[in-house]
This record gives C-alpha cells, sequence and structure tokens, in this order.
C-alpha cells in the first residue's frame, strides 16, 4: 500500500495509504482528505478533484491525456503541474507522492 | 437539535452526512436505505462495473470506518413505512421508531418497467442497483442474445458494454433516434454510427408489444411484426421518482416531492434531494426534476446546510455525461425552450459540440469527446453569456473566446 502525502486547502498535511490500483483521488475521498470532492467519481466529467502535483513527482506521472487536458484547461486556477486525481492510478514507484490541493474546485 | 435522520442511502445521503459533519452537527445523525449497501456511485454500474473492470468494493463513496468515525447510525436494507409529520416520528418496516428534528428525503428513482404480455419473464432485466448490475453482468456471456429495450443512457452504455464483452446486441428505440429526449440530433446519429460500427444493431421507430419465451424470455416482438431472438433483455425506458412515502405524509408531489430552492418541503422539518424531488431551476426559470450525480450531490449538500439553518440557495447549472465505447457525451445547462442550435466542429473529427441558444444566451451544450468546450461552457452559462453564433460555428476559436 503506497503513502501519498495531501497538502489540504488549509495546509495541513494528510498522509494516507491506499492499495495498488485505486486512483489517487479514491485514497483521498476514502480517507476524508479535504478538498477532494470527486463528483463523477472518476469519469473525468467534473474537474472536481484538481491537484497540483509537486514537481519533483510531475515526470513520473503518466500525461494528461486530451480530454484530461481539456477538463484542466477551464479549471479553477490551473498551473503547469495541475493534475486531475481521478486519472493517477497508485502504483507501488508513487510511495512518497506529494500533492496540493487547491483552495476552490471545479 | 438532536437528530437528522435521512430516508434513501444514495449520493444525496452520502453527501448530506459529509456536510453535517463537515459542519459541525454533533447530533444523532441516522441513515437507513432500502439496499443492505453503504452509499455507492451508480454510473459505473453500467459500464465498469458490468464490464468487470471495477469491483463491488471500490464502489462506496465512503467505507465503513467513515460512518464509524463519523457517528452515523446506519439501517441498511430497511425502508422507511411511515411518516408521522405531527410527532415528528418515522417508522420504519421493521417497526422500529426514529424521532426526527430534521428529516431529509433522498428515496431516488426506480425503473420504469414493462408492462406488455411477457414482461414478468425471467430474463427480462432493469438497471438500477449493485443486484441488478451482478444479474445482468452473470449473464453476459460472450455470444448471448442481448436486447435492449430503449436507446438511452442506460440502454446504450449497457449496450456498448455487452457488446464489449462479445455479446450480439441489439438496441431497440421507440423515437426516430436514439437518446432523443436529451441530445441534438447530430449527437444521435453521432452515437448511433459509433454503436453500429461497434456491431451493435439500432432499430428505430419500433415498439415492443409482447415478450415470448417458455422458461424464461427467448423473443421480442415489436408492433410491425419484427421480432428479435433474445438470451436476456435489458430494459432501459425511463424512471419513475420515489415518492410514495412523502405522498402518504401529504406532502406535495408532482413528479417528484416539491421543494423549493431551499430543498424544504411544504413541512419546516422535511427537506428532499436528488432524483426524487421536484424543484425550482433559478438559472433557467422553471420547476425540474433531474436524475442525475450532480443534482444529487448539490442538494444533498444544500438540505444538510439548511437542516442545520444556515441558509443556502441551490442554484447550480445541471450537468450530466455518458460513457459509450471510448466516446464521451458531456452535457451542461438545460436545452429547452432554445430558439437557436449551433453545430461545432465536424463529428467526423470524433470530437465536436453542440450549442443551444435562447434569446442570445447560451443555455446549453452537448461536447462529443470535448472536454474543453464543455468545461468553458459551465462558466458561461452560469454566468448568462451571449456568445457571438458566428464566433461559435467555428470550432478554431475556443468558446471561451466566441463573445
Amino acid at each position: 500500500m503506497p503513502k501519498v502525502l495531501f497538502i489540504e486547502p488549509s495546509g495541513a498535511r494528510r498522509e494516507v495509504s491506499a492499495p495498488v490500483g485505486v486512483s489517487l483521488m479514491e485514497a483521498a475521498r476514502q480517507n476524508g482528505v479535504d478538498g477532494i470532492v470527486a463528483q463523477c467519481g472518476g469519469a473525468c466529467a467534473c474537474a472536481t478533484c484538481h491537484v497540483y502535483v509537486s514537481t519533483a513527482w510531475l515526470g513520473k506521472l503518466k500525461p494528461r491525456d486530451e480530454m484530461e487536458e481539456g477538463m484542466l484547461e477551464n479549471a479553477w486556477h490551473p498551473r503547469e503541474n495541475s493534475r486531475l486525481s481521478c486519472q493517477i492510478p497508485l502504483t507501488a514507484d508513487l510511495e512518497g507522492l506529494e500533492v496540493t490541493v487547491p483552495e476552490q474546485q471545479g | 437539535m438532536s437528530t437528522i435522520l435521512i430516508i434513501g442511502g444514495g449520493q444525496a445521503a452520502a453527501q448530506a452526512v459529509d456536510t453535517l459533519r463537515r459542519e459541525g452537527f454533533d447530533g444523532r445523525l441516522v441513515l437507513t436505505g432500502e439496499e443492505p449497501h453503504l452509499p455507492y456511485q451508480r454510473p459505473p454500474l453500467s459500464k465498469q462495473f458490468l464490464a468487470g473492470e471495477l469491483d463491488a468494493d471500490r464502489l462506496p463513496f465512503r467505507h465503513r470506518p467513515f460512518y464509524d468515525g463519523h457517528r452515523v447510525e446506519l439501517r441498511l436494507g430497511k425502508a422507511a413505512a411511515r411518516i408521522l409529520r405531527d410527532t415528528r416520528r418515522v417508522i420504519l418496516e421493521d417497526g422500529e421508531e426514529i424521532a426526527y428534528d430534521r428529516l431529509m428525503l433522498s428515496t431516488g428513482a426506480r425503473s420504469r418497467e414493462l408492462t406488455c404480455p411477457g414482461a414478468q419473464l425471467p430474463g427480462v432485466h432493469y438497471l438500477r442497483g449493485i443486484a441488478d448490475a451482478a444479474a445482468i453482468r452473470e449473464a453476459l456471456a460472450p455470444g448471448a442474445r442481448v436486447v435492449i429495450v430503449g436507446g438511452g443512457y442506460i440502454g446504450l452504455e449497457t449496450a456498448a458494454t455487452a457488446r464489449k464483452l462479445g455479446c450480439a446486441v441489439t438496441a431497440l428505440e421507440m423515437a426516430d433516434r436514439v437518446m432523443n429526449r436529451v441530445v441534438a440530433s447530430s449527437v444521435s446519429e453521432y452515437f448511433a454510427h459509433e454503436h453500429r460500427t461497434q456491431g451493435v444493431k439500432i432499430v428505430c421507430n419500433t415498439r415492443v408489444i409482447r415478450l415470448e419465451g417458455a422458461a424464461s424470455v427467448e423473443r421480442v416482438v415489436c408492433a410491425d411484426g419484427s421480432s428479435y431472438e433474445a438470451d436476456l433483455l435489458v430494459v432501459g425506458v425511463g424512471a419513475i421518482p420515489n415518492t410514495e412515502l412523502a405522498a402518504s405524509a401529504g406532502l406535495e408531489c408532482e413528479n417528484g416531492i416539491v421543494i423549493d430552492e431551499h430543498c424544504r418541503t411544504a413541512d419546516p422539518a422535511i427537506f428532499a434531494a436528488g432524483d426524487c424531488t421536484n424543484h425550482p431551476s433559478l438559472r433557467f426559470g422553471m420547476r425540474v426534476r433531474l436524475e442525475s450525480v450532480d443534482n444529487a450531490f448539490e442538494q444533498g449538500k444544500m438540505a444538510a446546510l439548511n437542516m442545520l439553518d444556515q441558509p443556502a440557495v441551490h442554484d447550480r447549472v445541471p450537468w450530466f455525461w455518458s460513457d459509450q465505447f471510448d466516446n464521451k457525451l458531456l452535457i451542461v445547462g438545460l436545452s429547452q425552450g432554445f430558439d437557436q442550435q449551433v453545430l461545432r466542429g465536424d463529428p467526423g473529427t470524433r470530437g465536436f459540440s453542440v450549442c443551444y441558444l435562447k434569446g442570445g444566451e447560451l443555455i446549453a451544450l452537448e461536447a462529443v469527446n470535448h472536454s474543453k468546450d464543455y468545461m468553458a461552457a459551465r462558466k458561461m452559462i452560469a454566468d448568462r453569456v451571449k456568445p457571438d453564433a458566428d464566433k461559435l460555428a467555428n470550432p478554431q476559436i475556443p468558446l471561451k473566446e466566441a463573445v
């Protein structure tokens, strides 16, 4: 079970573990991480599980596809390191992944 | 305030529980649901769950420790029998009485059923809950002849999944095109073409009049005399809001439990949220009943806030989605009453949108594999933007710049 770190909008640091194969969004939701709304449940249809991935980790993730790209482009305050956490499946080598949850979603 | 009771354990309930505790509600919180499951996501039931790509333990919004940790008393697998409004009590079907200070009804909707001869035969399925989906999944063996009745979201998503699993799939639709109630004809045509390309037989303008079979369904007979051999049927012909409990308690119901923009019924102690509600859409100036994740989520949250006497208004632009094969349909807004429709892009490129205008304002948009237009439209519709129709029609111009 890889451990990942969420920095919540308040600045609080939340370390959570989740099984390999579930998405980063599911890991957040099951553990009640603040600010991850995830309304559509992982269908890439709502842009409410937006996170900023720490730059050190960005290159280790599979790049955004066109659908995710389009969702993020008009999401709340997108940045270069923006990702939808529902599109990041947890793998063993993501142990220690660090992401920041934006102040708003959608 | 001491007790909040929620009847109906779906998306709206899950959200209300979360909001109530997040906002500091410290009293007794009881959640009853007819199904024996923790509140779970329904959208995957016709897609990843049906395809066997997603296990049942990934369906719940939250696992058991969340409810225990938030002191939620669960009464799962138990329907409510009666609401006694004068004494603010609910009686469950097993006789348990629960006194409430605030009550939220999130009873959802149920599948509309076929009434033609043979409709009670085994092998006729509806898709609403986990048990339904599990039963269908079991029957979707490669080569099985699957007849889908109804070419709406549920029917077409199920058709796509069954086809991916190697079934021989026929979808029957009464109207002249699939998804006719919810999308533009160009979007219908696109999806019908995608299904046909993948080997789904789509038949429109056809009405089922009889099901035949000995021990289970074997054949579907239509009004025009055509018939289709079937090992199983999946029927997706709409849903009926579960309003009986509310109506029997004397609450006004008319295509849904009637609520105001605070999710409140005429009884100040009783609120309602989700598919079961008839509610005002402030943005569109009409009353609507919506069957969607978004609406259940937002109303669950708004009902929770208002139950805590934190005045909150449900004023959102609704959105919907559907996944069929590798296509994603994203819809935002309500197109009823539009006076102009503008196509953006070429369906042949597999990515395009249809814009709906009313009095110049963008009121809805259907995006096929085009999340960028969809996200831009969400803001523009909420902000009542009046785009330039010529610029809209030019897909080279980003939607948000088409003003």
